[in-house]
């Protein structure tokens, strides 16, 4: 498929430097306590990887590259529902000590 | 509405959920929404992204069928494993297996620099495009490293292999398989402009995934929480960079804000380890170690567990410091046990943890949670160490470098300058350790030899039933 949406190497640039600042802006302000579900959490998110891999799949024209697309899929799909599933199990235990003295 | 606008949609609006969903996630009230709110956003991109079907290149529709088999059942596969192992790994194992998924993200992203690479036509037509290229084989290089490095980093913790390497012309040969690497790749892009017979481009791969090997092996577990952040940041970085040689702003958007929350991630543990990232990555850390050492006056003074826990009833105020151990001995609900108690004797608790306790930033932090601990008695290094000299006790559980106060004095140290916690400076320090061995930086511990402090040997969980068992005798059996 031809990319209809032309990202010129400037566009990119734009779309990263805006991108970076939002990533730093958001982790700056984490307290240290949160830092292993909110690595896991943007581990998560960087998951997303799948959704290229389906694309280059779906464009695959040899063997060769469906393997290494099963393989990307495969991957991608890993990362992104493993994240969701240990970062969503970590967060769930975080309690104030409201509930407890029983 | 045709599939392309449907799939720009989805994308756009899972971009925002990632983004709105990591802020939620910045404070212990939102963070579990926060997580939810991404979930929904990675749903809908990834249901969107099977519109591609109508819009595949023209080489590749004879393959259509085949292809959208393979990618549905790939992911039926990746999603049901990942599902599963993630439900039922313990808490304490938690480090590799985010490892593991990260690696696993970074192996996706170099998949995808290899398919572009050996059929240009996926990506319509850039034949000769050296940003195009460049962009793809460095994104592709970084993805794989981030792979085979964070494989080893799973198997490390996970105990699969032990030990680490070390030996003489270390650097010498990572170096030279480094410029192997590039060099093959930069022939790929710069000779080939992208068009290189598929056996070059198999072996750039190779090459990406033995120097992740080369570069892993020789880092220890203590220095993990820096590494696991990196790979996490280079994953990051690999998506993004796929993400504009697919010309797909989600991916280059996720792909960024991860790579750069990653990077300020990594500088963070560095900085709570005193030493940059490159010292981390490229030194042999313990091997420096051990010929400057001081000579240590005094003597080891163990005690009875009972004893030491009796000691902490009648205290007024009592910091714990946890390290790796507890996880190792799996002694968080036990430790947490022995809280309550101390507690209702109206014992002043807190816990202190070190930036780099265990094997992942804020690791004992997960550990303590799962154990019930609430949060509001959990402090960061920097908001409890002026505690401790008010403090009755201070209890270390499994720490050992985050601890000695070498760091602080001993100039000719290994460890000097590193950030620690006070512990020494509470009038009685109790040590919960297995045995008699140094820290992982081979320095011996400093505060282990001081007149205030005891040492109480054993496996944690073990020490934690005795404590809990001889504070309840003395309270009658309970309350």
């Amino acid at each position: 498929m031809e990319a209809h949406t032309v990202l010129t190497g400037f566009v990119a640039l734009y779309i990263f430097m805006l991108a970076a600042f939002t990533g730093y802006e958001i982790i700056g302000r984490v307290p240290s306590i949160l830092h292993t579900p909110l690595m896991s959490g943007s581990n998560f998110v960087h998951g997303i990887v799948v959704v290229g891999a389906i694309y280059a799949t779906l464009n695959a024209t040899t063997m060769l590259e469906q393997a290494i697309g099963f393989f990307g899929v495969l991957l991608g799909a890993g990362n992104a529902a493993g994240g969701y599933v240990v970062t969503e199990r970590m967060l769930e235990m975080f309690k104030p000590s409201d509930k407890k003295k029983g | 509405m045709s599939p392309q606008f449907i799939i720009d949609a989805a994308f756009i609006a899972a971009a925002f959920l990632f983004i709105y969903g990591l802020k939620r996630m910045s404070s212990p009230v939102t963070a579990r929404s926060g997580i939810v709110v991404a979930g929904w956003g990675m749903l809908v991109a990834v249901l969107a992204s099977f519109l591609y079907t109508f819009g595949v290149a023209e080489a590749a529709k004879p393959h259509l069928t085949t292809n959208a088999i393979v990618a549905a059942v790939a992911l039926a596969i990746g999603v049901s494993w990942a599902w599963w192992s993630g439900k039922k790994v313990a808490m304490t194992a938690m480090p590799q297996m985010v490892a593991l998924y990260n690696g696993m993200g970074g192996g996706s992203a170099a998949a995808i620099a290899a398919m572009v690479l050996l059929q240009p036509a996926v990506e319509g037509g850039h034949s000769g495009d050296l940003l195009h290229y460049g962009v793809t084989v460095f994104g592709g290089l970084i993805g794989a490293i981030s792979l085979s490095g964070s494989l080893i980093a799973w198997a490390k913790l996970d105990e699969r292999i032990k030990g680490t390497w070390r030996y003489t012309g270390l650097q010498a040969v990572n170096g030279a398989v480094m410029l192997i690497t590039l060099g093959i790749g930069g022939w790929i892009v710069f000779a080939a402009g992208g068009h290189a017979p598929p056996m070059i481009v198999v072996g750039f791969f190779v090459a990406a995934l033995v120097f992740g090997v080369f570069m892993t092996m020789p880092i220890g577990g203590a220095d993990m929480p820096v590494v696991i952040s990196l790979y996490n940041a280079f994953t990051g970085l690999a998506v993004g960079m796929e993400g504009y040689v697919l010309q797909n702003p989600a991916l280059m958007i996720a792909g960024m804000v991860v790579g750069s929350a990653g990077t300020l991630l990594t500088l963070l543990m560095a900085k709570a380890m005193n030493r940059s990232v490159s010292n981390v990555i490229f030194s042999n850390f313990g091997a420096t170690g051990g010929e400057a050492e001081g000579e240590i006056k005094g003597s080891m003074k163990p005690i009875d567990a009972g004893d030491a826990g009796i000691q902490m009833r009648y205290a007024s105020k009592v910091i714990i410091a946890p390290g790796y151990g507890l996880a190792v001995a799996q002694a968080q609900h036990k430790l947490f046990e022995f809280v309550k108690l101390l507690q209702a004797a109206d014992v002043d608790v807190k816990f202190a943890i070190h930036p780099v306790a265990g094997r992942m930033p804020g690791h004992m932090n997960v550990l303590l949670a799962e154990a019930g601990v609430p949060y509001d008695i959990i402090y960061d290094m920097e908001d409890i160490n002026a505690e401790f000299k008010e403090a009755d006790v201070a209890i270390v559980v499994g720490a050992n470098d985050t601890v000695n106060p070498a760091a602080r004095t001993n100039k000719s140290s290994p460890i000097y300058g590193m950030p620690i916690l006070n512990v020494d400076m509470a009038k009685q320090v109790f040590v919960v350790k297995r045995g008699q061995g140094k820290g992982y930086s081979g320095v011996e511990n400093e505060l282990f030899f001081k007149d205030n402090t005891n040492m109480v040997y054993g496996d944690a969980q073990k020490v934690m039933v005795s404590m809990i068992q001889a504070v309840k005798s003395l309270d009658g059996g309970g309350h």
